[in-house]
């Protein structure tokens, strides 16, 4: 007969197994126990109809995927010639090439810069006032969060070609992309690492009266500043890279002179303009990662 | 009179180097500002933004389904389906490359910095030059945008796999091992397992990632909600930018909620 904790057992193993109920009536658990016991001891295996739904609609969906942007490998088969024909003259880059657009490449920086400020300085209100913590009013920060969501769907360079279509060409409409950008997922990880900080300092000055100005100033900034400044440096990472192609759409930048280059078929300067972005984008992260390091 | 000495806390002290960093941001400030060419707003700029938050506001719903093509909804159906199979196609090829910049998964150091800075290096080139580079081979179609997003998410998403590969127990491995398994087997029963968790919220946050880039990609050319857009704002159609904005928020908020829910499914 078996003990109470292998019927345990079995009935954790396999929950629908027939041998736990013969178990519980002894008229019947007397013939068949020891076939049973040696079966009901392995645990069932898991339901896989679940998984054979899900690859099932997963076949589907990339079926229907294939059809919609009309896949062809025989396309691809036959493009590749004409890809390794591009990369082929691409490989000397134009070395000469870089002397011509480094004022473009500085003006990419200043861009990034620049944006990165701006975004920086209006997300710290709008991170403040999205923080459950700080302001305690439902109606204040959920319909704030909820801008900020919408504000972040947007991908910089569409900002960037609505702004050129808004304010003309010029590294103005590339500025305020990346500001709006920067503003976004700025005041997000803020107020995300706001909603963790220490309550303690906050519910002292509370109960010395302090206003919540001074609440602010002595109780959160404090606490926030590093994250707020490696957040800050991050954003301003991939500005560098955004800033780099805005150009394409007219927002000022080395970006510009991808479409020049492409356009005249130069790819060899198209390459040079590759190489010197990468350069200065690994430069920049290095920096920036091993600055966030310090700070954190 | 026994009166208790007033002990101040000394205040922290600060970095002797501090007004070098001042300085430093200062000049790296005054050179970015007085570089920024201002060449002024245009004066229909007002009118411009007006225009398009009206078509935000008040859109026009025509555009949403046209029987003969070209409307709203197959805009964005041609986005979705460009990122779903970039997704797929970078999930896939990703893997390989995972275990390879994977310390664990291999004895030598070099190999897996190898593929650690092959890895880094995809993940810096730009995933606008190599829409282009696919436009240039296989036309300007949503073929192009599919093998853009496919080649470049690999730089990311392979960093993330083989850092989920990293943090696995190595418990059930040697397990296995000693119990006389081969390689593919351990693979297959003590690796995929544990990982494949990660590898499918990753997969889930990169298409996230790759929605909103599949946005653009129609900018120049490679198919995808960006076609009609910019058509839109060279003929300066705004209510229909409008619209197409209005589109792309909903569809990408969506998403978002669609994936996230999932992802915490799943971990």
């Amino acid at each position: 007969m078996s003990t109470p904790t292998e019927v345990q057992a079995r009935s954790i193993g396999s929950g629908s197994s027939p041998s736990h109920h013969s178990n519980s009536n002894p008229n019947l658990s007397s013939n068949s126990q020891p076939n049973r016991s040696a079966d009901s001891i392995r645990p069932t295996r898991p339901s896989k109809t679940k998984h054979y739904f899900t690859f099932a609609l997963l076949v589907i969906l990339l079926w229907g995927s294939g059809i919609q942007t009309k896949v062809s490998f025989s396309e691809l088969w036959l493009g590749l010639p004409n890809m390794f024909d591009l990369l082929k003259q691409m490989v000397p880059p134009n070395w000469g090439y870089f002397a011509r657009i480094s004022s473009a490449m500085l003006d990419t920086l200043r861009m990034a810069v620049v944006g990165t400020t701006l975004g920086a300085i209006l997300a710290i209100p709008v991170a403040l006032l999205s923080a459950s913590n700080v302001v305690t009013r439902k109606y204040i920060f959920y319909p704030i969060r909820f801008m900020l969501n919408l504000i972040r769907t947007i991908p910089d360079l569409l900002l960037a070609a609505i702004f050129v279509a808004i304010f003309g060409l010029g590294a103005l409409p590339g500025i305020f992309a990346l500001a709006v950008f920067s503003l976004g997922l700025i005041a997000k990880l803020t107020y995300e690492a706001l909603e963790t900080i220490d309550a303690g300092p906050l519910e002292a000055m509370t109960a010395v009266g302090a206003n919540k100005l001074q609440l602010i100033l002595y109780g959160v900034v404090p606490q926030i500043q590093a994250h707020f400044v490696s957040y800050v440096l991050y954003t301003f990472e991939i500005n560098v890279r955004a800033a780099a192609i805005l150009g394409f759409v007219g927002a000022g930048g080395i970006g510009h002179y991808y479409e020049v280059t492409l356009g005249f078929l130069e790819y060899d300067k198209t390459s040079s303009i590759i190489v010197f972005t990468l350069v200065i984008v690994l430069i920049i992260d290095y920096i920036s990662a091993k600055l966030r390091e310090k700070l954190l | 009179m026994n009166h208790t000495k007033n002990v101040l806390i000394p205040k922290p002290k600060k970095n002797p180097y501090r007004y070098l960093v001042y300085i430093t941001l200062a000049v790296i400030y005054i050179w970015a500002f007085a570089g920024v060419s201002f060449t002024g707003i245009k004066e229909t700029a007002g009118k411009i933004t007006q225009a398009i938050f009206a078509g935000i506001f008040s859109p026009d719903w025509g555009y949403v389904y046209l029987p003969d093509g070209e409307d709203l909804l197959r805009g964005l159906l041609d986005t979705l389906a460009i990122s779903v199979l970039g997704t797929f196609i970078s999930a896939v090829v990703c893997i390989p490359f995972a275990f390879w910049a994977a310390v664990n998964m291999s004895k030598a150091k070099a190999i897996s910095g190898s593929g650690k800075m092959l890895l880094s290096f995809i993940r810096t080139f730009p995933e606008i030059i190599m829409a282009i580079l696919f436009v240039k081979t296989v036309g300007p179609t949503s073929f192009a945008g599919v093998l853009a997003l496919g080649v470049h998410s690999i730089g990311m998403m392979g960093k993330l796999f083989a850092d989920e590969i990293e943090n696995i127990d190595r418990g059930p491995i040697e397990a296995l091992t000693s119990t006389g398994a081969s390689k593919l087997q351990i693979l297959w029963y003590a690796v995929i397992p544990q990982v494949l968790p990660g590898f499918l919220s990753y997969t889930l946050y990169r298409f996230e990632i790759n929605v909103r880039s599949a946005t653009i990609l129609g900018l120049i050319g490679a198919g995808g909600i960006g076609t009609p857009l910019s058509f839109a704002l060279t003929a300066r159609n705004w209510d229909r930018v409008g619209i197409i904005l209005l589109g792309i928020i909903v569809m990408i908020t969506m998403i978002d909620y669609i994936s996230g829910t999932l992802r915490k499914k799943i971990i």
